[in-house]
Formats: C-alpha cells, structure tokens, sequence
C-alpha cells in the first residue's frame, strides 16, 4: 500500500518539476517554515526540538571533561553524532551507524566546525591535562526529507544555548550547576538542494529526494564565508553549483534571522 | 533496576537524609500515593503507523510503531503469530552523564521486558507471520523511564489501529527513606533503603504484565504495594484514555484544513481523467 502511493507521487513530483512547480505548492527555492523548542531536556546541557515542516529533530548537548590529543594541547573539541532513529521512518532500521547517519553527522559536523564559529582553545581548562569536549548528538524523530538543514538548525540552536557546567577542583563536573555559556562568533548553517530534471529545489521532502538524481549542501556564515560543501549522489554543471551557493545565502541569511527572532522570545 | 544516574538535588540527599514517616511529604513535596505530572499526546509523529509522545515528570519519551509488516529475517516468523518487537534506547544527552550511543545490555533487557508485556494485549494470534515493531525513544529522564515507555508504547499501538484486548498502564512502586511511595524519582531512587518495582497492569483485568525489582521488601511491604500500584495505574489508564480521545475530537481548525485538503486533491484527481478524454478524443480523430 505504502509503495503504490509512494510510486504515485513520485511521478507527480518529477511532472511537477518540469512545470518547476512542487507538490506541496512551494516555489523552487522555497524552504518549509521551522519551528524551534529549547531547552526541554534537563539532563542535557543544551537542547532542542526543531521542527522543519514535518521532519523533526531533537538534538542535546554534553559537556565532557577529557585529556586533550597530544598535537593540539590547548584546544578542546567538538563531536557531532547523528542517529536516524527507526522511530522516523519505517525505511530506518537499528544497528550500527549507518553511511547515512555518519554523512548527516559529519557535514553538520564540518559547517559548525570550520566555520571556526566556537574557539576551542576557549575550552582548554588546563593545558596538556584537560579540556572540555562538548558532544552534540541529534536523533531523527520524523523523517520527511532535509535532515541535513534540521540537524544544522538544531546543532546550532543547541551549541547557542548550550551551558557550561562548573568544575571542582579537581576538573570533576559539579553537577546541576554552570558557569556561562560557549560562546559562538559565527551562526553557520546548511542549506540543501536536490535536483529534479533540470530544476533545483531547496529543502526536498522525502519523496523529492527520492525522486531527485543529485544532492548537494553547503553551509555558510553571516560574514559571507562558506563552511563546508557536500554533494551527495548524481552531478552538477558548475552554472547550477554557483547558483545553490548565492540561493543558499539567501536561505541562510533569512533562516538565521528567523532563529535569532525566535530565540529572543 | 540497572542505576542510570540522575539526580537533580544530591547535595539535599547528603545533607540530610529525609525520613518520610516524620515528613509525611516527599523530597519533591509530593504525597506518599502521588504521581508526577503526566500528560500524553498521540499521533505526533506522521511517518509512523502509531505513535505517542508522554512526559512524565522529568521523563520525556517518544514511541512509534510500524507494522504489522512482514517479519524479516524471515527466520524470525512465528507461522502462529505477531511477533511483538520493541526497541528501547536512550538519547546520549538524556542522562547526566552522556550515554554512549550503542546499545547496552540495560536497553536490551528492557526492550524484552517491554515487548512482553505488550505481547499480552495485542490479538497477536490475528497477524501470522508478522512483526509489530515498537520504538521507545527516552529523551529526557529521571527514574521510571521504562514504565513511562510502556505506557506510551500502548497509548502508540492503540493509535496504530493494532486490536488489543486494553491498554498497559505501569508506574514504579517501591520503598525509600522509611515509606511506601508510587512513583519514585531519582532522589528516592538513591535512597539507602530503596526499592523499585516497575509495575505494569492492564487496566481492565488488574492482570499484572510488566514487574521487576531491586532491593530489600518483606512479603507484608509487598502485599501493601500492590494496591497503591494498582490505584495509580488506574489513574495513569485516565490519561491514556484521554489522550486517545483527544486525537479524535476534531477543532475547528482542523475540520477546515480537512476540507481544503479535500479541495485540493479534487483538481489532482481530476486531472488524469482529463487526459484520458483527451487522449480518447485524439483516438477518435485518427
């Protein structure tokens, strides 16, 4: 039942396409609205719940105390871990990390990461001995296609709020008591677009992902700079590249002024 | 119970430690028989046949079910029956400390405790050689967080449209700092004296399907214990209840979207016929 419908819209969105229209009626370069929670998981020093259309992901932070790698003694680090839950898609199975999983983690990953937007040299408590590592780990509850921009928006939203616990003298965390927060100097974020035919689309669902041949995504920052890039399956003219890139400042530049607007609140 | 770590006032614990005959309250200034907040919510997530979303005190989880689908590998069919299959996992930020992401034995053992004691509900025997797949995810917890996933994984079959016989309602029941409580939290769960039993009962028929414990308890504590789970099951039952109402009770608003929704797929329909004519009509002139 469910792959005879699936089969249907699949040809609706690929004759849609070729109108350069979509089958819930957005324009081409049209992202879904996103909605953002913070804050509901206590245990976690930073957390959130994004909502991008009806792909949804829950992403937390924690802060961990560990001895630094030998070559970069003053820097802390940042570990990023995706898991596409089967609770999102009856397509996910359980197990080990999955090629999917371990791509969605690494380029959301790469885009906060070399953005340089946290200094990790701020998170150096002690240096040679010990320094902070702060992992953020997202979970897809509902997959409906772009779990790339959600895990962006959320890790961001995440490491914005993200609290830093306070230490006893021993470099033991204390628990349930912080000291500031990590501080962020840059908001990068991912934009990502599928190829339908010709026509490019931003934000895919599901089902236009399934339908599109190409992928790709890049993650770019407030000052004009691009992060981390990412094509997945098929091919690109380098025309269609250079315009993601422009479109995917446009999207950002808005997506970020949409999130500061609802953080504030 | 397997100790997941979780304490939000430990300082308070070693000060001084509570004695609940003379507080007559708990840590949290909950009454003895009390439960925490609880609410529910199902049909939260779209991809899935079923699913619930609960919070429970701190205890946030989600649940989702797939299925009946075919059983694979198909070693694991049972030719007689569904195979109920549950899936318990707790998010790496969902514990004071971060959980590594890979399964441990605590998530296993719980996820064939769970799947048993869903077993019992569903008309198993209707759907041979099928799996019913249940996924528990915790996002947030402080003690009690598999009898907070059984109960949101019974609120998430009855969602699925899956024939069941009730729901499961569970709760844990136990001892700490001198007292019988319901409910315990993780400062209760540390206590020196305590006890906890994950409780869970079908509503209807009081049968008990979900019991563990850890502890020291005499068969007179034990024979207390009993109704104060089977009360507060009870009450839990009312929730789920509600929550299933809830989701059938349409509002305005979504009364209206259904009818755009319909309004909006009229053209789509109509559009092959068209072409059909069309395609007649060409036949036609040829």
């Amino acid at each position: 039942m469910r792959t005879t419908i699936l089969q249907y819209d699949l040809s609706k969105i690929v004759d849609l396409a070729r109108e350069g229209k979509r089958l819930d009626g957005r324009a081409l370069d049209e992202i879904r609205d996103f909605t953002i929670e913070l804050g509901m998981c206590e245990n976690a020093e930073g957390s959130a719940r994004v909502r991008l259309g009806s792909t949804e992901v829950v992403a937390g932070i924690k802060m961990g105390v560990d001895k630094p790698y030998p070559d970069s003694p003053d820097e802390g680090a940042i570990s990023v871990g995706a898991e596409l839950l089967p609770l999102a898609h009856s397509e996910y199975e359980a197990g080990p990390p999955s090629f999917s999983e371990i791509e969605v983690a690494r380029v959301v990953d790469r885009g906060i990461r070399e953005s340089k937007a946290i200094d990790f040299t701020k998170l150096c408590i002690k240096e040679g001995e010990a320094v902070w590592i702060a992992f953020m780990d997202f979970y897809a509850i509902n997959a409906d296609g772009n779990l790339f921009d959600a895990g962006s928006i959320a890790g961001l939203v995440t490491f914005m709020s993200a609290k830093m616990p306070k230490l006893n003298d021993k470099n033991k965390i204390i628990k349930h008591e912080y000291s500031g927060e990590l501080k962020l100097t840059r908001h990068p974020l991912l934009a990502t677009f599928v190829k339908l035919g010709d026509k490019i689309m931003a934000d895919p669902t599901y089902l236009e992902e399934k339908a599109s041949t190409a992928r790709f995504s890049v993650a770019t920052t407030e000052d004009g700079y691009m992060s981390a890039m990412q094509k997945g399956p098929g091919y690109f003219n380098a025309e269609e590249v250079k315009y993601m890139i422009e479109k995917g400042f446009e999207i950002n530049d808005a997506k970020r002024k949409k999130i500061f607007k609802l953080i504030k609140k | 119970m397997d100790r997941i770590r979780i304490t939000k006032v430990n300082e308070m614990v070693e000060e001084r430690i509570p004695d609940y005959k003379k507080d007559k309250k708990r840590v949290d200034g909950r009454k003895m028989d009390e439960l925490r907040p609880l609410s529910i919510k199902v049909g939260v997530l779209p991809n899935a046949d079923g699913s619930a979303y609960l919070e429970w005190g701190q205890n946030k989880v989600y649940a989702a079910v797939y299925g009946p689908r075919e059983a694979l590998p198909k070693h694991t069919q049972d030719p007689y029956k569904a195979v109920v299959k549950v899936t318990y996992r707790m998010a790496t930020f969902s514990v004071p400390e971060r959980k590594q992401p890979r399964p441990n034995r605590r998530d296993m053992e719980i996820s064939k405790v769970l799947g048993e004691a869903l077993e019992q509900v569903i008309f198993a025997e209707q759907f041979p050689n099928t799996e019913i797949s249940v996924f528990v995810e915790v996002i947030d917890s402080n003690a009690g967080s598999r009898v907070a996933c059984l109960t949101a994984a019974s609120c998430a079959l009855a969602d699925a449209g899956i024939p069941m016989k009730d729901l499961v309602a569970a709760t844990g029941v136990g001892k700490a700092f001198g007292e019988l409580v319901v409910d315990l939290d993780k400062n209760e769960e540390d206590a020196p004296d305590a006890v906890d039993v994950p409780f869970g009962i079908m509503p209807n028929s009081g049968n008990i399907v979900l019991l563990q414990m850890d502890g020291l308890l005499t068969k007179e504590e034990w024979a207390k214990l009993v109704p104060l789970g089977m009360k507060a099951c009870q009450d839990i039952y009312k929730v789920q209840k509600e929550a299933l109402k809830e989701k059938f009770i349409l509002s305005e608003v979504s009364e209206k979207s259904v009818e755009a929704a319909v309004e909006d797929k009229a053209p789509v329909a109509d559009k092959p016929k068209k072409e059909a004519k069309e395609a007649k009509a060409k036949k036609v002139k040829k």
